[in-house]
């Protein structure tokens, strides 16, 4: 104790000594880490290392760190936008094209698809849905396809694995695959896609599509069975084979084709292949990942083996995410034709050449607004969206409504993108409520008038800075079956007025209101005022504005509402239960196709009664029925005019107030090129373009550091701690008993 | 002379022992209170989320079936009773519960898994560093800031120095410390353009990265912690010895910074050893802000996920470094005062 003592005191001394000297020396560091940082040729502000200069790598961000980057789970935005990069999947959408269309990526060919009846004879394409028992998928996979280097495929000299079944005790050493010194690489093979469908089935991956797709892939469920009966005496963390057994409808024909037997007639399966759930994984990854001892956080959902155009490099979620060119891509050519104005708009200058053309994209973490707006306009992101903090500052709208960048943006010479989401916001009525719900026609005009009450644009102008489009329908624009113009308005609730919807007016809804049986807001049959309620997650600082703008609307029409914030938890059982009356959902879609978004007001799916998506619970026997006919049919006349029928149909019986479709408004500078929005693709890195040189020129023009202001404070700091030096200096030349008398004052 | 330090020797052995059994007391005292915490933490968390909202949110919010949020909690073994398993035999009925398979394992600081797959002692170790990078020098640095000025503010009290610094205390305590934050990007970063507004590097590249962090941790806690301090050593300048330090003709420096501050040290102390474990939890304002990949969001982003592994372990983690605190705290007052002991 006396040594920590005398320890301590020591440390007190030195500490007391040179207490002072700390402040001193945090400035002096400051200054020499300034010059330090000067000393080479980058700005003191720019947060990448020096030997990054003038390379070709863009820079992006994330706000929220993916959760899951194995191809078969993952889902949201945040994953596909690395996992879309990573792995080759059968299928993509054309990068140019509108409406979207898919092609060929890791399939040589569109699939040949053809139909069968009960007793196994071929059908013709025209084939009815009633006819076809099963489709079978026949995919061809390009040839000489090869995957990342990746340790998975290692050999030794003998041509054995180095690193499957390694001990225990050479496991535990390993922190990331950086520790694996060698890697290899096999060609891609149709046996790879055919894993991973099996790998849906995995008890432990948890896919999201899974409940989906054992309905449709014939045989999916029993093997899901097998193997799950199978998992049961393996370990969790030991590697489970799924070659064990064979799902009936998928089967590899030979080394570059493979089937997949499909119940019925579901043409939107197409669309299923251009999504990460069906890219290649091959079973050496598989092994190597689930060896016994292997780190949890080494795994193929941490580090992904693909044979895309980029692999991920470093996985740091916490802070950065580094896509690198994989030398093993075979390449891919830019697309050579595209829409009208595509040539005109610059998009088609790179028609031919090969992809990729960044060499790495380095993606930090940032959590908040300020710091990455702030580092776009420097120059240091090149892609940005507009948060609403900085929406004014950015967008300017002209008197006549066009959508354009303020001087001080345009000056930087950012260009703006815009396009509206493949997505629908809606206010849902839950159509099971004794109030608000049900098919007859009291109910069907209090919803219309509310609907009217309801002034979307004015919600989008007050809290989306307008960036968004009132919705006529369920679909938004981009979808086969949307129609724009007047003959895709929702008579119940818009006028077509000068070539453009409005709004019915407020006495119109008051009316439908009166003949619902609410004169003036009153039940006529109770006396009592109507009042609504409205279930939201809303929180934050928006959260109230939001709710008060809500409740003024209704007011509008003399009805009460009660706006209930719920937690996330209790929101979804309400729903669940059936037991909100009014809420707000999106959906964003998964395709293209009217059948996505169609089917959230399908009876069959209520959420209520069949844990599905029609979080309306929605039943209409004609919409029901229409669905059926519409959901398998290839886009054609016939097509279009039974979602005509559709729309009428949900417009009339309005189970939802149709919200709105939000609108993307995204930044580029200058120096990126071939940048054109697609809401349905997620694999846009590898068309895209910078000149890195310009990007140079324009950082050091906007970045020169500035000392001037440092120097002010320093001089003012010294001339405020002057007089109290001089005051210091004469009290310790001052006499004690004069000291002692200021004291004892 | 040796019989006197053969004695002292005893002393030392002497005591040696009782801080021996002491922290053996503290530490069987903290097993009880960590279980007290585990079990307060589990009742809170399942009282707000159940297994059932928690497969859901991990299964993320689209085409969730009733099977797949089971297969999701019997994979992550949240299908059993929380707290009692009526159908198993013996200890198996306390043991093969939601409460003793999640919580028995952290006592050996074996954290798991979490509920996405990562392995959390990885993770915190990966990001106890950067918090770290800037709680420490914020802590040290303040601390000797802090204390100088208040020691300034105490030699000069009564006058418009002392004055003028509590005024600006004051002030700096009644601004957010978001405004420093993001007044300091705004200045130093956006306008004069001298350092980074966001990001971190490891090793010497990380020091342009926290320069600004660290001077804004300092700045924005200036307010209270001076005035503090300062009231601290005004209460203690007023005491007899130091009026018999100057009657003996002391400089006032060599009083304050010696004497002073020496004798201001246990109030000082009792503040300050506890927050010492705390610094490896970051700042979750600041490592936000400024994009550090610290500890300070990853409860904060459990919480949002419903991940309980994770809660538990940063809950338990918490609680371990708060008891460490308190026992450090004991010690330093008999470093400080030999008076104390730890009997």
């Amino acid at each position: 104790m006396t040594v920590l003592r005398r320890a301590f005191l020591v440390t007190h001394r030195v500490l007391s000594g040179t207490a002072i000297l700390f402040g001193t020396a945090v400035l002096c560091g400051t200054v020499i880490l300034s010059g330090i940082a000067g000393c080479d040729k980058t700005a003191l502000n720019n947060p990448y290392p020096a030997h990054e200069r003038g390379e070709n790598i863009m820079y992006s961000f994330f706000s929220e760190r993916p959760k899951h980057l194995d191809p078969v789970q993952s889902y949201f935005s945040n994953e596909i936008r690395f996992t879309a990069q990573i792995y080759m999947t059968p299928l993509q959408y054309h990068y140019l094209k509108r409406p979207y269309q898919l092609v060929p990526f890791g399939a040589a060919s569109m699939p040949h698809v053809t139909y069968y009846d009960n007793e196994d004879r071929e059908l013709s394409a025209q084939a009815p849905s009633s006819e076809v028992a099963y489709s079978r998928y026949e995919i061809t996979v390009r040839p000489g396809v090869y995957y990342q280097p990746h340790p998975a495929f290692a050999v030794d000299e003998h041509g054995k694995p180095r690193y499957i079944d390694l001990p225990k005790t050479q496991l535990k050493r390993k922190r990331s695959l950086a520790d694996f010194e060698h890697t290899g690489t096999r060609e891609l093979v149709a046996a790879d896609y055919v894993y991973e469908i099996k790998r849906l089935a995995h008890p432990a991956l948890h896919s999201p599509i899974f409940g989906l797709m054992k309905g449709y892939i014939i045989g999916l469920d029993e093997y899901a069975r097998e193997l799950a009966a199978f998992a049961e005496d393996v370990p969790k963390d030991v590697y489970l084979d799924l070659d064990r057994f064979d799902i009936r409808g998928v089967r590899v024909v030979d080394r570059y084709r493979y089937v997949i037997d499909i119940h019925g007639k579901y043409p939107q399966f197409l669309y299923w292949l251009a999504m990460p759930f069906f890219a290649p994984v091959p079973h050496e990854a598989e092994r190597f990942y689930r060896q016994p001892g292997m780190p949890a956080n080494i795994s193929l959902d941490w580090f992904p083996v693909g044979t895309g155009p980029y692999m991920l490099s470093v996985n740091d979620p916490h802070r950065m995410m580094v896509l690198e060119r994989n030398p093993n891509f075979t390449g891919e050519a830019y697309p050579s034709a595209g829409e009208a104005n595509d040539g005109q708009a610059g998009l088609l200058e790179d028609a031919g050449e090969s992809m990729p053309f960044i060499d790495k994209v380095v993606y930090n973490l940032e959590k908040e607004s300020i710091p990455y707006w702030n580092k776009f306009l420097q120059g240091y992101y090149d892609l940005s969206a507009i948060s609403s903090d900085s929406f004014d500052q950015t967008v300017a709208v002209s008197a006549n409504g066009e959508v354009g960048l303020t001087d001080e943006i345009s000056e930087r010479d950012i260009n703006l993108h815009t396009s509206v989401a493949a997505t629908t916001i809606y206010l849902g009525f839950n159509m099971l409520d004794p109030v608000i719900g049900g098919l007859d026609e009291r109910s069907r005009k209090l919803r219309q008038a509310v609907s009217i009450a309801v002034d979307m644009e004015e919600l989008i102008s007050i809290f989306r800075n307008g960036r968004g489009i009132a919705a006529q329908s369920p679909l938004p624009p981009g979808i086969y079956g949307y129609r724009g113009g007047e003959a895709g308005i929702n008579p119940y609730v818009y006028d077509w007025v000068e070539g453009r919807p409005k709004r019915k007016p407020i006495e119109y809804a008051k009316q439908l209101l009166d003949e619902a049986g609410y004169p003036n807001g009153i039940d006529a049959a109770t006396g009592k005022p109507l009042t609504l309620f409205l279930d939201t997650t809303l929180v934050g600082p928006e959260a109230k504005s939001r709710a008060d703008w809500f409740t003024k609307q209704l007011r509008k029409i003399d009805v009460q509402l009660v706006v209930r914030a719920t937690d996330l938890n209790r929101y979804q059982e309400k729903l669940r239960n059936g037991t909100a009356q009014l809420y707000i959902l999106g959906w964003n879609a998964d395709y293209p196709d009217p059948e996505n978004f169609m089917f959230l007001l399908h009876g069959p799916q209520s959420r209520a009664q069949a844990s599905g998506e029609n979080a309306s619970n929605y039943a209409s026997p004609e919409f029901d029925s229409l669905f059926e006919q519409m959901r398998n049919m290839q886009n054609s006349p016939r097509r279009q005019e039974i979602i005509d029928r559709m729309v009428k149909v949900v417009q009339r019986d309005a189970p939802w107030a149709f919200g709105f479709h939000p609108a993307d408004y995204n930044l580029a500078h200058g120096w990126v090129h071939n940048i054109k929005p697609n809401t349905m693709a997620n694999n846009e890195l590898k068309y895209q373009r910078i000149d890195p040189k310009l990007r140079e020129r324009r950082r050091d023009q906007w970045n020169a550091p500035v000392f001037g202001p440092l120097v002010i404070v320093a001089l003012l700091a010294i001339g405020g701690l002057a007089p109290a030096v001089i005051a210091w200096r004469r009290r310790e030349r001052s006499r004690v008993s004069e000291t002692s008398v200021r004291a004892s004052t | 002379m040796a019989a006197a330090r053969t004695e002292q020797s005893e002393r030392d052995v002497r005591q040696g022992f009782n801080v021996t059994t002491y922290l053996i007391r503290r530490i069987l005292y903290a097993i009880p209170i960590l279980i007290g915490v585990n079990l307060i933490t589990f009742a809170l968390f399942f009282f707000v989320n159940s297994p059932d909202d928690m497969a859901r949110l991990a299964l993320g919010g689209k085409r969730v079936t009733e099977e797949a949020v089971e297969r999701w909690k019997r994979d992550k073994g949240y299908d059993k009773p929380h707290f009692f398993n009526a159908q198993e035999q013996g200890h198996a009925r306390f043991t093969n519960t939601i409460f003793f398979s999640k919580s028995a394992s952290m006592f050996v600081f074996d954290f798991g898994v979490s509920d996405d797959g990562r392995d959390i002692g990885t993770e915190i170790r990966t990001r106890m560093w950067p918090s770290l990078a800037i709680a420490v020098p914020t802590f040290l640095v303040g601390l000797a800031f802090y204390i100088t000025f208040a020691l300034i503010l105490a030699f000069f009290r009564a006058t418009y120095v002392d004055v003028s610094g509590v005024v600006a205390c004051v002030v700096a305590m009644s601004i957010s410390s978001l405004f420093y934050i993001i007044g300091g990007q705004y200045l130093i970063s956006k306008l004069w353009h001298l350092v980074p507004i966001s990001g971190f590097d490891y090793g010497v590249d990380a020091l342009k990265f926290l320069v600004l962090p660290v001077a804004i941790g300092i700045v924005s806690s200036i307010g209270a912690n001076t005035r503090w301090y300062r009231t601290i050593f005004i209460e203690e300048i007023n005491k007899d010895y130091v009026r018999t330090a100057r009657a003996k003709g002391l400089s006032e420096a060599r009083i304050l910074f010696r004497h002073v501050l020496h004798n201001a040290m246990i109030p000082i102390l009792t503040g300050v050893v506890v927050i010492i474990p705390s610094l490896f939890l970051g700042s979750l304002i600041m490592e936000s802000f400024f994009s550090i990949p610290g500890l300070g969001s990853y409860t904060i982003e459990a919480i949002n996920n419903q991940d309980y592994s994770v809660v538990r372990a940063m809950v338990f983690l918490g609680s371990v470094l708060y008891i460490i605190g308190l026992i450090l705290t004991d010690i330093a007052y008999t470093l400080v005062d030999p008076r104390v002991r730890l009997d």
